[in-house]
């Protein structure tokens, strides 16, 4: 086993988010624990901790899924199943693992791990073939719009490292997925048990000319996911020093959403819509030349116009639309009440607060069928739908599909404050 | 000026402009916010970052340290310097105070850390704050891998698992009745050798005991302690000197140091990169108790 050591030399590392799902008893906590082991993430006294549980449990072998804290293991603890987030290294990347348990009632934890997700690592049981969960999974992937997929198709040392086994599935697979319109795909025959096609390439299967899962997690090419066309700046906070020694300060603080501003770039600032210019871009270590995605700035403009949190910074010929009717697919997380035609809600879009009332729900979809069920009056915990709601004032808003930041929302229960549902737009009007 | 090359981010890039946009988010919409500022590293570069999200404008909130009275002398000193540098405004919570009025009690074995919720708790009453940010990490420890960003307290500033917030994208919900309060954590992405590299590229001063030094120490359960005013050899313990540092600083009566020759912030990072325990099974006597002993803790209010 060629383990990578962790990096000493940090400068040349870039992040990476993916978020995890399968099936239970699919490998999901073995193919964790199996990438945190050899990347030399784990700790010793983790693994004492470990070790001290498999043999208490009379397990064979260390339980490398017992790291992870598994679902079962939660289960049995009573413990809140929800989205654990575990982090690894290697001198490439930093890796951050939204770890998202697979049942179909979970599907408000796989929507919020994928929602930061530049990738989705679904795993399926080699021996079992695509289930209705896998489906789902994919379908999730693609509706929160996760530019890179992978499947696993795991415990492969159970069907004799078949080919035919491992082509049918991922055929199955990809065939399903271009329904989606899933961007990019890639297909890894692994063991997480025995790790292989893990760290490098296994001598099990021959016939597969790909990448191990490592090394396509370390190499998949990320920068250019993020839009930099499209100029987005939702103003967070203003800056206005009350000091003597630094007077007329004014700066817009936020982080930059989509496209690349520079001085100098005539700028609009919606809602009002007056128009300026950038004078500076400013951060604490000095000023810059471009500010870009995901880039905490200070802009500042020539012109004194009032401008204050909630309001967007964008070009005059690309601005995003300022709307209070919205449409957009709802993936409802509230146990206690389900949403209805006609509540009102609060809204929370890029850095701007509004109140919503829910006009309309054109759908349910089910996520295993995909099948939309128009005689829908409510979405309950983990249902999505197709819904029609209008603002108290404008969002400043871009179709979800083009644009995950000023695309998505989520609503919030005005009495018990709780976040009970994540919004992507598709339309404005 | 900086060039941006082709637009690329680094991880360090990324992660600070992440809690920088959190803790700006905080200012914007909670009303009260104060940073739980120790002296410790973590507290340290979440103070910077704090600084970064404002300037030129000062940090637009206090800073609380919660005092156990167990300290070491090097970290209180570092506390006071950079916070008179900053001219920012401390408040201490303490915990001799609480234990002369009566508020709490000496627990059995002597350790502040479940003695030192309730001395947080008034203190956030009396001063009304609404928005605690804090240091923690989610790689620290397993009961810390679903903390949220933003999470949730109620009116007895208890952490109820059941009722934490899902967060999406980086829409972050602070909203809460009076009473009830949120405790932020700006670096819950980071790890411990994230914050190492992060120290070293903003050069940021610590005190001196994070480095390597020489240290009468005693041997307990495994681990070297310091002798001081708070530790004394007890049966056949025998202090000798050795060359120490500490990797966290926590208590002083109950924070272990670890044998190192790392004087300096690369030094320290090389170790930090092939060491093979985590900070907290190293050096907490407080959470070897046991595999549970964090999560009770945080129900109560810890953090
Ligand atoms: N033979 C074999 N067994 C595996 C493999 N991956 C996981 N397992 C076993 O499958 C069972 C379920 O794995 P676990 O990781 O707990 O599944 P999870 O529910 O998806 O987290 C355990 O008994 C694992 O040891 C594999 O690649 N090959």
């Amino acid at each position: 086993m060629t383990a990578t050591a962790i990096p000493t030399e940090a400068r040349s590392m870039d992040l990476l988010r993916f978020a995890t799902a399968g099936s239970v008893d699919d490998g999901k906590s073995t193919l964790i624990g199996r990438l945190l082991y050899d990347t030399k993430s784990l700790f010793t006294d983790q693994l004492e901790a470990v070790e001290a549980v498999s043999q208490a449990r009379g397990d064979e072998y260390t339980n490398l899924a017992l790291l992870t804290d598994g679902l079962r293991a939660e289960r049995e603890q009573g413990i809140t199943i929800d989205v654990a987030y575990r982090y690894f290294a290697t001198p490439r990347r930093k890796f951050i693992i939204a770890d998202t348990p697979g049942h179909t009632q979970y599907t408000r934890n796989m929507v919020t791990g994928a929602s930061t997700a530049d990738l989705a690592l679904i795993l399926v049981d080699a021996r079992k073939g695509l289930v209705e969960q896998s489906r789902r999974h994919a379908f999730l992937c693609s509706l929160l719009r996760v530019p890179h997929l992978v499947l696993c198709v795991n415990k492969m040392d159970l069907v004799d490292w078949s080919q035919d086994v491992f082509e049918r599935i991922a055929d199955e697979f990809t065939a399903f997925a271009a329904k989606l319109e899933a961007p990019d795909l890639t297909v890894v025959p692994i063991s997480a048990l025995r790790g292989d096609n893990i760290v490098s390439r296994s001598e099990n299967t021959p016939w597969y000319e790909g990448p191990s899962l490592l090394h396509h997690l370390e190499h998949v090419h990320i920068a250019s996911d993020r839009n930099l066309v499209d100029v987005r700046f939702p103003v967070q906070y203003v800056i206005r020093p009350q000091s003597t020694t630094v007077t007329d300060y004014r700066g817009y603080a936020g982080q930059v959403a989509s496209g690349v501003l520079k001085p100098g770039d005539e700028v609009m600032v919606l809602p009002s819509g007056f128009t300026s210019r950038i004078v500076a871009i400013e951060t604490a270590d000095g000023p810059v030349e471009e500010a870009f995605p995901p880039m905490s700035v200070t802009v500042r403009l020539t012109d004194e116009i009032d401008i204050s949190r909630g309001d967007l910074i964008c070009r005059p010929t690309n601005a995003p639309a300022v709307a209070q009717d919205i449409e957009a697919m709802i993936c409802w997380m509230d146990e206690t009440r389900p949403l209805r035609v006609g509540a009102k809600y609060a809204i929370k879009h890029t850095t701007r607060s509004a109140r919503a009332v829910i006009r309309g729900l054109r759908y349910r979809l089910d996520v295993n069928s995909l099948h939309r069920d128009e005689s829908a009056t409510e979405l309950n915990l983990n249902e999505i739908g197709r819904v029609r709601l209008r603002t108290t004032v404008p969002l400043l808003a871009d179709e979800y599909r083009r644009n995950r930041t000023t695309g998505g929302f989520i609503v919030i229960d005005e009495m018990t404050n709780r976040t009970v549902g994540a919004g992507m737009i598709v339309e404005t009007g | 000026m900086r060039q941006p090359a082709a637009y690329r981010v680094s991880h360090l890039d990324a992660l600070e402009a992440e809690s920088v946009f959190v803790i700006r988010e905080v200012v914007a919409e909670l009303e009260r916010p104060v940073l739980l500022f120790s002296g410790g590293k973590d507290s340290i570069v979440m103070l910077r970052l704090a600084e970064k999200a404002f300037t030129p404008a000062r940090i637009p909130f206090p800073v609380m340290h919660v005092d156990t009275g167990h300290n070491f002398a090097e970290v209180l000193d570092y506390r006071d310097q950079r916070v008179a540098e900053m001219g920012l405004h401390l408040v201490v919570a303490s915990v001799p105070e609480a234990l002369e009025s009566g508020l709490v009690q000496e627990s059995a074995d002597g350790m502040r850390n479940r003695i030192q919720t309730p001395v947080l708790l008034d203190a956030v009453e009396k001063y009304r704050f609404d928005a605690l940010f804090g240091g923690a990490r989610r790689d620290e420890e397993k009961a810390r891998a679903k903390e949220r960003v933003f999470s949730f307290r109620d009116d007895f500033g208890q952490w109820d698992p059941k009722n934490q917030r899902p967060e999406l994208w980086s829409l972050y919900n602070g909203r809460h009745h009076p009473g009830e309060s949120i405790r932020i954590f700006p670096l819950s992405n980071w790890t411990e050798l994230d914050v190492w590299h992060y120290i070293a590229r903003e050069k940021l001063s610590l005190p001196s005991i994070y480095y390597a030094h020489e240290r009468e120490v005693i041997e307990r359960d495994g681990m070297l302690y310091a002798v001081n005013e708070f530790i004394s050899p007890r049966g056949t313990e025998t202090p000798f000197p050795a060359q120490v540092r500490y990797r966290t600083v926590g208590d002083a009566s109950c924070t272990a140091a670890v044998r190192s020759d790392a004087d300096t912030v690369e030094k320290v990072i090389e170790e930090v990169a092939a060491t093979r325990i985590t900070e907290r099974g190293a050096t907490r006597g407080d959470d070897r108790v046991s595999e549970a002993a964090m999560e009770d803790r945080k129900r109560e209010g810890y953090f």
